[in-house]
């Protein structure tokens, strides 16, 4: 049952308000930053309203452009997009938090240009995640990537400018070369550019096009950076920790993940893609990336990388869930999806407290910084675990559908690639771990040339502050929840996969 | 084919008027002693005439493929020739457009050209009138009778106002090169007035009026050499790839405003949409497959070019070339959606293309030049005229949500449906449009400010800004809701198509 609101739409438009009130107070600090929080909860109220409407099976619609005759720009809202939208509104509010915590509440117009941009994403993730269409999708995913060129580069190093201009090259390349024409075929080929529970495409329609409209879509959605699409990932590591929080959790890889669920639930439908094989493509892709980046993982020591690297094998994870075309699967894949976010975040947020504290960021540089940082290494620990997949995290529960998923659809090669990259990611994040809580504190180095104990000891590190740390124990505390009691999300999640 | 009297419909003749009024304000302008009065006359002129044109577009009936405002005096009767001007959903949208550009450019210009500027608005008043005339005509020796006046202007302000050295030369190059497609055009023109008269159910007269040509069907071999002649002529004018050599000299040597006027009105694009496809329908399907071709080469050697370009004027002569490619692959698709489609892009191009050359007067009243090595860091000192460069520069790489993308989808969607492997080639072209716009920008405007001119650079002044402004809201509202422009030209696109006829099943890959 559909039902026609303009819910979908303020939800889009609050962000922009929020945006336009965080320029009015753009010299006020810190009064700019909760104008972004409260945004963000009347946000997070709107999405709140809908949910029992697509839990029921409903959708929510609502019309901005007749835009062209083929395809108008309009919003509708289902359990899926709820999904994409709520988990980004909420991490929206505590990285707001976090960064006032983070990068300080100075009166710097470049933090008051952040919290803008900001804005600016979460109303654009929305514009994704309640398309109506294609060529809706495509309006805002392509707009994610302009806005969030200048968070990506908000440094202004000669490094934030190479890794923005990978970033943009990677984005707007694929963009154009590959999702763009996937987006014209699928309209030559099914007559239309919606999204249709099932699939658009004629029974009989040619094949080994669709393949090749299907692989285009793989290509083209760099943002869920399946190999060989994902270097752009690495590269926009030069940003601040927020930033990667929002790349990595908030708004951006959600949005291509997503944007692959929707392609095959809502383009293809999982019936063609059974007679395709596309299952059997996306598993291929899905698990090299996976091996790959896991192993990969292994040989590095900056941390930030690490998780960089680990983000793309993920992805891989909830992509791959979808890809197994059974119920199971596609409840992992999307369940994955927020689980992956609010682990992912701790471990940023965490990465960040670490440097804000000591200045480190290598793997090497941890030793014993478990007992100066007990907040946010025990929330680096729930992360961790929950990325691994291990109880009682929300990770595991993932984990566990994916395994029940590829077990049900007869995929031991899948399951095998499962098992063997959960070892190779408790190798990196337990290695993590173990320097940071069970070898003791860096020897104090004994330079014999001062006498002064002062400067022989470094200075000694203690955990950050509250507007840091808080953030952090919110989300390991949510990783935690959700591990422990993950039914009213399941729901939510069943009814996104189309689960009946 | 019907047409509506303006009489009946808006009672006056509004088309006259508007092709009247700049020449009315011209010569008021002459008789003008005061110089400071000069410019705000002439504004107020061009600011009538452009609610005079958005009137025109109010009242136009969408729902219909009618010809509209219809006013018609004989002229010389003996050769079937009348004074007779017409709009339809094909032309309707160029004479606010005009009359915009118009505005634009008097802002724009207001303190830039301190040469002789009471000649220099005169010269833009006349431009003007005549510009109107050329997209109002629906007799065709009327057309070329404007079309060939249109160059008298075109030629004042390049070697008058120019701002490079070689200026003289671009005006020359531009005349003669034009001089070279007219004397086809003629001919072509009045081949259609012969083979009408010489057509059964004609009486045997002579006519060059479109509507009357449209109604009398054209034998093969006729078409066929019409078509080459209007088609030359029109491709010279677009320009169209191997034609196109006048345009990067005549915008990086004439002043700013004519380059808006030049690169701004794609009047070649119309001039196969006006005459070439009505007219001689059958030659066109035959020869679509060639303008495709050379479309796909046109975006692909524009966007090429454009990517070692190093000054911002020739760079957007070069993505003109490429955007018109993309154009005429539109019109060779024969469908709706890519005729639709060209029509909505080269109507947005006067947007966007206005926007980038406005962006580029802009840059060179400050620092004296376009040419990337002597910018660098411009952000840093004119934000406003960085967003609002960003807001044109986007627009020409057709991202969504700027007028630049509705045209260029449906171009798209059409040629895919008609020529699967050349759309293929023109969208991955799209990236290279991307790379040359995108790092043009980032070389101009971001890293660090190398030099003392730039440096010193002021943001844009109130005039200016009302300028950006407009034309940067025009770019985005537009490419939210192109609706409104698509149902204006949707009955006429129709009937062009239909006359177009391609043979079924041959030319469709869907549906």
């Amino acid at each position: 049952m559909d039902t026609s609101s303009v819910a979908p739409l303020l939800a889009l438009l609050v962000p922009v308000l929020g945006a336009a009130g965080i320029v009015a107070l753009r010299d006020r600090p810190p009064a700019r930053e909760l104008c972004g929080v409260a945004a963000g909860l009347v946000q997070l109220g709107i999405i709140a309203t809908m949910v029992p409407t697509v839990l029921d099976g409903g959708t929510i619609s609502f019309t901005i452009s007749a835009f062209l005759p083929e395809a108008a720009i309009g919003l509708r809202v289902d359990a899926l997009g709820v999904v994409l939208a709520g988990t980004s509104s909420l991490l929206w509010i505590l990285t707001t938090v976090y960064s006032m915590g983070y990068l300080g509440t100075g009166p710097d117009r470049g933090l008051a240009r952040f919290h803008v941009y900001f804005g600016l994403t979460i109303a654009a993730t929305m514009g994704v995640a309640f398309s109506v269409n294609l060529l809706t999708l495509y309006l805002f995913y392509e707009a994610l990537t302009i806005i969030t060129y200048p968070l990506v580069t908000h440094t202004r190093t000669p490094e934030a400018a190479q890794g923005g201009k990978r970033y943009l090259a990677y984005q707007l390349g694929t963009g154009v070369a590959f999702l763009l024409p996937a987006i014209v075929l699928t309209y030559t080929q099914s007559g239309t550019f919606d999204f249709v529970p099932g699939g658009v495409f004629d029974a009989d329609a040619g094949g080994p096009l669709l393949v090749l409209v299907y692989v285009l879509f793989l290509a083209g959605i760099a943002k869920a950076a399946l190999l060989p699409v994902h270097a752009w990932l690495p590269a926009a590591m030069v940003a601040p920790v927020p930033v990667s929080a929002l790349l990595h959790a908030v708004a951006v890889v959600n949005v291509g993940v997503f944007t692959v669920f929707r392609v095959v639930l809502d383009v293809f439908g999982t019936d063609l893609a059974g007679e395709l094989h596309l299952g059997a493509v996306t598993l291929a892709v899905t698990s090299v990336t996976i091996l790959m980046t896991s192993l990969y993982a292994l040989w590095l020591d900056n941390l930030k990388a690490i998780l960089a690297y680990s983000t793309i094998g993920q992805l891989s994870y909830m992509i791959l869930g979808v890809a197994l075309l059974s119920d199971a699967g596609r409840t992992g894949g999307v369940l994955h999806l927020v689980g992956h976010a609010f682990a992912k975040i701790t471990l940023f947020f965490a990465v960040g407290s670490v440097y804000l504290a000591s200045g480190r960021t290598a793997v090497s540089e941890l030793r014993g910084i478990g007992r100066q940082m007990p907040w946010t290494m025990g929330a680096f620990v729930i992360g961790g675990l929950s990325i691994v997949g291990l109880p009682p995290t929300v990770g595991f529960i993932a984990k566990y559908f994916l395994f029940l998923g590829a077990a049900d659809a007869g995929q031991w090669l899948v399951l095998a690639v499962l098992a063997v990259s959960t070892v190779l990611s408790a190798g990196y994040y337990l290695r993590v771990m173990r320097v940071a809580l069970l070898e003791p504190p860096a020897p104090v180095l004994a330079s014999g040339l001062s006498e002064d104990p002062s400067l022989t000891r470094e200075p000694s590190i203690t955990e950050s502050r509250a507007l840091v740390v808080a953030p952090l124990v919110v989300t390991a505390a949510v990783t935690l929840l959700l591990g422990v009691a993950p039914g009213p999300l399941l729901e939510l999640v069943r009814a996104a996969a189309r689960v009946v | 084919m019907n047409e509506i009297a303006a009489a009946d419909q808006i009672g006056f003749p509004i088309l006259s008027t508007l092709v009247v009024l700049p020449l009315v304000v011209l010569v008021g302008l002459a008789f003008l002693r005061d110089q400071r009065t000069v410019r705000p006359v002439a504004l107020a002129g061009a600011l009538i005439e452009l609610a005079l044109s958005l009137a025109l577009v109010a009242r136009f009936r969408t729902g219909g493929a009618d010809f509209q405002f219809a006013e018609q005096l004989p002229w010389i009767d003996a050769i079937g020739l009348s004074y007779h001007l017409a709009v339809d959903g094909v032309s309707v949208l160029f004479l606010p457009l005009t009359a915009l550009l118009v505005v634009l450019v008097m802002l724009t210009s207001w303190s830039t050209v301190r040469h002789q500027p009471k000649a220099y608005l005169m010269t833009i008043l006349g431009f003007e009138a005549v510009a109107i005339g050329v997209f109002a005509a629906v007799d065709l020796i009327l057309f070329f009778v404007f079309w060939e006046l249109l160059l008298i202007p075109t030629f004042i302000l390049v070697k008058v106002w120019g701002t490079g050295a070689d200026r003289t030369r671009a005006a020359l190059k531009y005349v003669l090169t034009m001089l070279l497609g007219s004397a086809g055009l003629l001919v072509g023109f009045i081949l259609l007035g012969v083979n009408h008269r010489d057509a059964p159910g004609s009486g045997g007269e002579l006519s060059f009026d479109l509507l009357a040509l449209m109604d009398v069907s054209v034998p093969t071999g006729t078409q066929t050499t019409v078509f080459f002649l209007l088609a030359f002529a029109f491709a010279l004018k677009a320009p169209m790839f191997p034609l196109h050599a006048w345009m990067p000299a005549a915008l990086l040597d004439g002043p700013i405003g004519m380059a808006v006027f030049l690169a701004g009105l794609k009047m070649g694009v119309y001039g196969f949409l006006r005459f070439v496809l009505p007219l001689v329908p059958d030659a066109f399907a035959t020869w679509s497959w060639l303008i495709a071709v050379l479309g796909v080469v046109a975006i692909l050697f524009g966007a090429l070019v454009a990517l070692v370009e190093p000054n911002l004027r020739r760079l957007v002569a070069f993505a003109s070339v490429s955007h018109v490619g993309m154009a005429m692959l539109g019109l060779a698709s024969l469908n709706v959606q890519g005729v639709q489609g060209a029509l909505f892009l080269i109507v947005s191009l006067g947007l966007t293309s206005s926007g980038m050359l406005l962006a580029a007067g802009f840059i060179h009243h400050r620092v004296g030049s376009t040419d990337i090595a002597s910018l660098g860091g411009l952000a840093q000192r004119a934000p406003a005229l960085a967003v609002f460069s960003l807001v044109a520069c986007l627009s020409a790489i057709a991202l969504p949500g700027t007028t630049g993308f509705p045209g260029e989808f449906l171009v798209l969607l059409g040629a895919f449906r008609a020529y699967s492997w050349l759309a293929v080639i023109a969208v991955l072209t799209v990236i290279l449009t991307a790379s040359y716009v995108l790092v043009f920008y980032e070389r101009a405007f971001h890293g660090p400010v190398t030099s003392p001119t730039v440096d010193a650079v002021n943001d844009l002044r109130p005039r200016e800004a009302v300028a950006a402004l407009v034309t940067g809201l025009a770019i985005i509202a537009f490419g939210f809701f192109p609706g409104p422009v698509l149902a204006t030209s949707k009955e006429s696109v129709d009937v062009l198509v239909e006359r177009l006829d391609p043979p079924a099943g041959e030319r469709t890959t869907g549906d």
